[in-house]
């Protein structure tokens, strides 16, 4: 073996085992969870409400409190970071407005989620006088999504490439049209991959939704968009260290739920971008 | 000339922020005639081609004065997805749309809000024909346009640019990908489109331009140096940089 393949070999090693070193903990971490999570999963658990203080009973409203959270927080952020990246991107003239707000979605999306939460509780619970709510939980989970959805989104729309918009515009099609014909159908793909990632953190997140919408302990469903919530993240944290004697299995079989949870939304993701891709015919 | 020119510029001056790209360019082109226009790179050949369907705008430091008229109407006055649905254009290299070889030619005619299934594909079939590319397609209308070979894409291009039933085609250097074979197709095409349109050549191929065009115009550094019948620009050339070019000295 000569030199440079030796080389070439040594270095496909190192990339193999930093791979290895990223992925394995990961398994772990999932491994541990489901070991110690999976047995204390059943129908009761996953369909009742908790009783005796947390200790029996299920996590249903949990559930139900973050996939609404979810969808709210979507609802929110989906359209309005979409449409933000499109006028990014497509519309604005490249000058110091655009670039002072390019600079701080960025920096946006490097603060701490207990900030977001504290700016909901201020601007949605007291000031709109929302209480604490859904809405007002959907809303800071929404703001704190939107630098990560407008973000992805600009990149999705920037690696469309410009001859589309130039074969559009040529055959006499009105920006609009191009944007929605030419150029957005091939940035869904990417948008979605963004949009998910940041849902997935949305619904794992306790900070922005501690003073803005968690329930300590409401064993039913809401009534209203102006209703609190349990919510899986803030649960487990409750009864992982705020209510004494609760069995561990508890916890780690509520922290299973809440990765599953974010898996079948990744799954979702999937399965739309499989989708959108078949429509780009190469 | 005895009927009203189709295109007219009138002390045409083009900048690409302060640098001037084109000076003083004044062209008359009459109906069904096929201009070409030859010249070195950065001779603002595209840039002209560019300027009469207002693409150049598309650039922002782009600006321009003096007239083009179209059909003696000022084009300031036509709005651009009107005058680009007049003026088409073909550009260098073939460049089709990730959808199907139908949805390629169809999406000019739906932008321009033509939704009735059977026009549709009239109109696509009619446009696949006048571009020589029906036989070749027509029963593969489904597949990806870009499983096509370079000359088929060119030759849908046009396709394209025809279903929306434009006045003037404009071709950028539309044979410079490729082989001797398609491009031969594409001259063919252009020649039947004569009855029905006016066609302005962008060409590095002086030959293509002595073959294809009845008129030929040398642009050189921005400036228009000469026009004239094709046959007496090629043999007799009036300025002493067009005879250079043409005989290959330089460019």
């Amino acid at each position: 073996m000569n030199g440079a393949k030796l080389r070439q070999q040594i270095a496909f090693s190192v990339l193999g085992a930093i791979t290895l070193l990223i992925v394995v903990p990961i398994i772990l971490v999932i491994l541990y969870i489901i070991i110690n999570g999976a047995g204390s999963i059943t129908w009761q658990f996953l369909t009742q409400a908790p009783r005796n203080g947390m200790k029996a009973g299920g996590i249903f409203p949990a559930i139900v409190g973050t996939i609404l959270l979810v969808v709210g927080t979507m609802l929110f952020a989906l359209p309005l970071g979409v449409l933000s990246a499109i006028y990014l991107v497509e519309y604005a003239r490249d000058d110091l407005f655009t670039r002072m707000i390019k600079l701080s979605v960025v920096n946006l999306s490097g603060i701490p989620s207990i900030v977001y939460g504290l700016f909901g509780f201020t601007a949605f619970v007291l000031l709109l006088h929302f209480g604490t709510s859904l809405l007002a939980g959907s809303l800071t989970l929404g703001i704190m999504s939107l630098p990560v959805i407008i973000t992805a989104s600009k990149e999705a729309l920037e690696s469309v490439p410009l001859t589309y918009r130039e074969i559009s515009l040529s055959l006499g099609a009105t920006k609009w049209q191009t944007i929605r014909y030419c150029v957005l159908p091939y940035a869904i793909p990417g948008i979605l991959t963004g949009t998910v990632l940041s849902l997935s953190r949305a619904a794992g997140e306790t900070a922005p939704i501690l003073f803005t919408v968690a329930a300590f302990y409401l064993p039913r469903l809401p009534h209203s968009a102006f209703d609190q919530v349990m919510a899986l993240p803030y649960h487990l944290y409750v009864i992982a260290t705020q209510v004494p004697n609760i069995p561990l299995s508890i916890s780690f079989a509520t922290a299973l739920v809440l990765i599953a949870l974010v898996f079948l939304m990744n799954l979702v993701s999937i399965i739309l971008r499989a989708h959108y891709r078949k429509k780009r015919l190469w | 000339m005895v009927s009203e020119p189709v295109i007219k510029t009138v002390h045409l001056d083009c900048f690409f922020g302060a640098h001037q790209v084109l000076r003083n360019i004044n062209l008359e082109i009459p109906a069904n005639e096929i201009l070409g226009i030859i010249g070195p790179a950065n001779s603002g050949k595209t840039t002209f081609l560019r300027a009469l369907n207002r693409l150049n705008y598309l650039h922002r430091t782009y600006s321009q004065s003096g007239e083009i008229l179209l059909d003696g109407r000022d084009i300031r006055q036509i709005s651009d997805n009107l005058l680009r649905k007049k003026i088409g254009i073909i550009f260098a290299l073939p460049q089709v749309l990730p959808v199907s070889i139908l949805d390629n030619v169809a999406y000019g005619p739906k932008v321009h809000g033509v939704t009735n299934k059977e026009t549709l594909a009239r109109t696509v079939e009619e446009a696949l024909k006048r571009a020589y590319l029906w036989e070749e397609v027509k029963d593969r209308l489904q597949e990806p346009a870009v499983r096509l070979s370079g000359g088929q894409q060119q030759r849908l291009c046009i396709a394209r640019t025809l279903a929306v039933g434009p006045q003037v085609i404009l071709y950028d250097e539309p044979c410079s990908g490729l082989d001797p074979i398609s491009t031969a197709k594409v001259e063919d095409a252009m020649q039947q489109l004569k009855a029905d349109y006016t066609q302005i050549l962008v060409t590095n191929n002086t030959k293509q331009a002595s073959r294809v065009s009845e008129r030929c115009a040398f642009f050189l550094m921005g400036e228009l140096v000469e026009i004239g019948p094709t046959h007496d620009l090629f043999t007799y050339p009036q300025d002493k940089r067009t005879d250079d070019y043409i005989t290959g000295r330089f460019g």
